[in-house]
């Protein structure tokens, strides 16, 4: 197996990107590349992330202008192609725009933007980015977004639940998906979700500002485990 | 060719709860005394000059645009289209 590449996508607004970066080439010294997004292709890598941020703006709806990129189209087939694919916050809200991902995500229900840490389940370990957990296993991670409410309607959400495509719910302090620790109105207090190969995962929550103990109140590096997931879906299908 | 005022009414689907529209409700057309108003939602609205050879076709042409390019995302929105003449 050759050295794994991993690229991580910036469109006009994006502003994780470098944090990103920070955490798969500085903290776990994997090869990463930013790319702009109109210069991207797919085949050059084993994995692609599309970070946080405010493409276009939020221009008309978050996420809605970016998943017109051309560099999407590479995605796609990185994705039909079982290849990892994350997105984080504003990159989720590309993927479901894009249609890589079931569900939209809506203005949170207080209508504020939102930046804390919660507390996240861990509901399936099959996909490309929670196979380092174990079910169940509870990760401080922050969020930061306006945007976040997940939103499905009540069939699609019982296929999601079916087909284990529920990856993280926001959970209280027993590891509960009460309404009280759903920080933004998200149906079934879900923070992330899969395709159903389990390949294409998007979360809300920013695993790149969990992954040192330093950054975090709890001395934590819980966001590792999604990247250590990614790094061993690769190596075990190469 | 004629020119046609077409707007695009984009809202939340009934099952999406609509926080905006009840803080607007319940915050000012309650207190406010406007009782009898017993329902909002809230939307984005895109107003577009169309070039088309009918009323017919400007809102078939805005209705196609907001399909094919998602301008309204369909998992959680409602479209409605209106189109009237443009005033000279």
């Amino acid at each position: 197996m050759g050295e794994i590449r991993v690229a991580v996508l910036q469109f006009p607004g994006t502003n994780c990107d470098y944090d990103v970066y920070h955490a798969l080439a500085r903290v776990l010294g994997v090869h990463t590349e930013l790319i702009w997004h109109t210069l991207f292709r797919g085949d050059r890598y084993d994995a692609v992330i599309l970070p946080g941020g405010f493409s276009y703006g939020d221009y008309l709806r978050a996420g809605a202008i970016a998943a017109h990129s051309p560099a999407m189209d590479q995605v796609r087939e990185m994705a039909k192609e079982g290849k990892p694919v994350l997105g984080i916050c504003n990159g989720f809200q590309i993927l479901t725009e894009a249609e890589l991902l079931p569900g939209s995500l809506l203005p949170n229900d207080h209508l504020r933007f939102i930046c804390k840490w919660v507390r996240i389940r861990v509901e399936t370990t099959r996909t490309a980015f929670s196979n380092q957990c174990q079910k169940g296993q509870v990760l401080h991670i922050p969020i930061a977004h306006n945007e976040g409410r997940f939103f499905v309607d009540d069939r699609t959400l019982k296929e999601l639940v079916e087909n284990e495509q529920v990856v993280f719910r926001y959970v209280d302090e027993r590891g509960e998906p009460t309404p009280e620790a759903n920080p933004n109105g998200s149906v079934s207090n879900i923070a992330g979700v899969c395709n159903l190969e389990g390949n294409v995962v998007g979360l809300m929550p920013h695993p790149e500002r969990a992954s040192e103990p330093i950054l975090s109140p709890f001395n934590s590096n819980d966001g590792l485990l999604i990247f250590f997931s990614m790094l061993n879906y690769i190596s075990r299908k190469t | 060719m004629p020119e046609y005022v077409v707007e695009a009414v984009i809202r939340y689907k009934p099952a999406a709860r609509d926080p905006e529209a009840e803080v607007i409700r319940r915050d000012l057309l309650l207190k406010g005394g406007y009782g009898m108003i017993k329902d909002v939602r809230s939307g984005k609205s895109l107003r577009m000059i169309v070039e088309a050879s009918s009323p017919e076709e400007a809102k078939q042409i805005v209705e196609r645009a907001c399909n094919e390019l998602r301008i309204f995302n369909p998992v959680a929105h409602t479209l409605e289209v209106r189109v009237w003449e443009k005033s000279a």
